[in-house]
């Protein structure tokens, strides 16, 4: 059967391409016929697989560990196309391998939404993961975060090398504990930054509440020690390195010690044996600084000669860390909040935000199928709010042309951010993802 | 859960503590020049544990409205383990998910005389999902396990291993259309000490058989939807307000809040799938 699955599967993926069709349908195609697909291809990587997985910053992290590992000379197979379900690791993997199913890649890096890494693992069970976070993100789907975190303890339950873990998320960092297998590493936070990322149990902390003794947290290979305007400092092997990055964003930044973990996992301590590591720190360090954001995540366009920021903003500790990264001063705010499935339907997470710091200069225009429950969500914050209108286009139309002398900042959810880019490629450069 | 796990939970010995965040929510300062026609103490049930979908909007909600009504709010929290606070005016508390409501269940059960001797004077209370369960006589899990809860609503609840989720439309014969969403696996059934808060026009309610949402008693409204509620629901947050206020002081003079905002907010959701 699976002579021809391959040709198969690519036939497929070129005809719907050329009917501008989805990217799943290949690999739909190619599941049915030939389940070992993926499992055979995969696993004649000689680094292996690593997935991706978490709430917050799956596309930046991996866009960064694959910008990592390309940079020392590996060749990194990844789901660019953001279909970060099995199937479309099918669909990206016909469009990779030859005709005769041969996948030409050092090491396999792939993004996986939770629930969907799940199935994955269970067919290829990787030799990496890196887990990110667990936070409150479309609930609605997931049920509850402790199923969340569920899902990610079966990934690094089926990983056979190294676990790499997020150290200052209570619920990511004690899977360690469930874990016999393979090896666990953590990427960490300085203490001084711990206040900046409110984990989901804390948001509610009351101001002022006693901070207990400083806890006693595990060594962490990576440890991002301080954020500063334009470049960052990281410790590892018992040595602080500063770097410049382009990265912008203090979560950007911290995925980017996650990514520095992984990479250094990959590419410096699991050499091949016999061979000299692929990587050296100073190198990796250096591919870090010219990593640039993944679209929509601090995104910066030009508009009218000045910059346009895409924030995309999907739950509670993301929309906190964005208004904290990003600060209001001196830009024109515009929010704009849909409710399709992608996004979320409840909108109950906007009142976990606090918006206080847009209280001084006000939000200019809002916009989205749910603009009228931010507009209240703001009213309540005491926060100006100037024009309102549901419908994306007009409402960036009416925000660019009243803010003409500003730079501009919007905060928008998953589908919002994909029709304002739509109407923003028409009037400015930016990057088609395809 | 992490740092808010009472002593003696069963936490292994060598788990990391971590510390909390310090990223609590606050009031918008206060700028009203008026004389306050006086002040309303709103407690918030266990706002560390049980806060998953937006509770912190309901004690917003009830401040600043106290607020543009021309009364001071003065809002405190009752965690677990806290001293329970006197001279409550009104309660509000949320829902929490499984090992929230796990971490509150013994603290809840030591302030059950408390709370039962508030709620049968009269005192408004606003209680969301997981403390509308435990306000109930019991949630018994799938397993059959039965988790006691404090019993002032003749209600119980049986976990399922269906998800009841979605936007929802209720009619309420006090308070109107109630808009909001659910998001819950107990299903609770009204004994008969309790009226419903209305009958489900859109979405599941309490439970999948009889189209009733929420629970009614003296004072109390229960409800399974977050939303957050009373953003969008001024008419249920006013009845609580009002309530407390002619309570402590006879009668209530209310302000003028502009609903132009929830008004909006409430058409707009009203068109939106399930």
């Amino acid at each position: 059967m699976f002579y021809f699955s391959v040709p198969l599967g690519k036939l497929v993926r070129r005809v719907s391409r050329l009917r501008g069709g989805g990217s799943a349908l290949p690999g739909l195609v190619v599941e049915k016929i030939d389940p070992g697909f993926m499992r055979r291809t995969l696993s004649t990587l000689p680094h292996g697989v690593a997935v991706v997985s978490g709430t917050n910053g799956k596309t930046t992290t991996t866009k960064m560990v694959v910008e990592l590992l390309e940079s020392q000379g590996l060749k990194v197979f990844t789901n660019r196309t953001g279909s970060n379900f099995t199937r479309g690791v099918a669909a990206a993997l016909l469009g990779e391998v030859d005709w005769r199913g041969r996948l030409n890649a050092d090491v396999a890096v792939l993004e996986l939404d939770e629930a969907h890494a799940v199935h994955f693992v269970n067919q290829v069970p990787p030799r990496y993961c890196l887990l990110l976070n667990v936070l409150r993100d479309q609930l609605d789907r997931f049920g509850e975060i402790d199923k969340t975190a569920q899902l990610l303890q079966h990934i690094a339950s089926k990983t056979t090398g190294t676990v790499v873990l997020n150290r200052e998320d209570p619920r990511v960092a004690r899977i360690a504990d469930t874990l016999d297998g393979p090896d666990v590493s953590y990427f960490g936070l300085d203490d001084s930054l711990l206040s900046t990322f409110p984990n989901d149990d804390e948001l509610r902390a009351a101001p002022g509440s006693p901070v207990p003794p400083a806890p006693a947290r595990p060594h962490a290979d990576v440890v991002l020690r301080r954020v500063g305007a334009a470049d960052a400092d990281f410790e590892y092997d018992g040595v602080t390195a500063t770097t410049t990055m382009k990265l912008r964003g203090v979560y950007n930044i911290f995925n980017a010690a996650a990514a520095l973990t992984l990479a250094r996992a990959i590419a410096v301590r699991d050499s091949v044996p016999g061979e000299t590591a692929v990587a050296d720190n100073k190198g990796l360090l250096k591919a870090l600084s010219q990593v640039a954001p993944a679209f929509g995540r601090g995104e910066s366009l030009v508009v009218d000669g000045l910059p346009l920021d895409l924030v995309l903003v999907k739950n509670p500790s993301g929309f906190r860390l964005g208004l904290k990264s990003f600060p209001a001063a001196g830009y024109a705010t515009m929010i704009a909040i849909n409710d399709n499935y992608a996004d979320g339907r409840d909108m109950s997470w906007l009142w976990d935000v606090e918006f206080d710091t847009l209280r001084g200069g006000g939000v200019d225009q809002l916009s989205g199928s749910r603009a009228y429950d931010m507009a209240l969500r703001l009213q309540y914050d005491e926060v100006p709010i100037g024009a309102v209108n549901t419908e994306i286009a007009p409402a960036l139309a009416a925000f660019i042309s009243a803010a003409r002398d500003k730079p501009k900042r919007v905060f928008c959810t998953y589908t919002a951010m994909l029709a304002i880019r739509r109407e923003l490629s028409k009037i400015t450069a930016v990057e088609v993802v395809s | 859960m992490t740092s808010q796990s009472p002593a003696g939970a069963s936490v292994p010995a060598n788990e990391p503590v971590y510390p909390p965040f310090s990223f609590g929510h606050e009031l918008p300062p206060e700028d009203s020049p008026a004389p306050s026609k006086g002040t309303i103490r709103v407690v918030q049930l266990y706002p560390r544990d049980m806060n998953i979908y937006g509770d912190w909007g309901n004690a917003l909600v009830l401040a600043q409205r106290l607020r543009w009504h021309g009364y001071t709010p003065e809002l405190l929290e009752y965690n677990v383990g806290d001293e329970f606070p006197a001279k409550v005016d009104l309660i509000v508390g949320g829902g929490g998910q499984d090992s929230g409501q796990l971490v509150i269940q013994e603290d809840l059960l030591s302030r059950e005389t408390v709370l039962k001797e508030l709620a049968e004077n009269g005192t408004p209370m606003l209680v969301i999902c997981g403390l509308y369960q435990l306000f109930g006589k019991f949630f018994k899990t799938r397993t059959g396990s039965v988790i006691p809860g404090i019993g002032i609503l003749d209600v119980e609840t049986h976990g399922t291993d269906q998800r009841l989720i979605g936007n929802v439309s209720i009619s309420s014969p006090e308070f109107g259309t109630v808009l909001g969403y659910e998001n819950h696996s107990g299903q609770t059934t009204l004994g008969p000490g309790v009226a419903p808060l209305g009958t489900t026009a859109k979405g599941t309610g309490n439970n999948s058989r009889d189209g009733q949402e929420g629970a009614r008693y003296k004072n109390i409204v229960a409800s399974y939807l977050h939303g957050s509620l009373l953003p969008k629901n001024p008419a249920l947050a006013d009845f609580l307000i009002r309530t407390a206020v002619e309570r402590k002081y006879g009668s209530f003079s209310p302000g003028t809040p502009d609903d132009t905002y929830a008004v909006l907010a409430r058409e707009h959701a009203a068109r939106r799938p399930r």
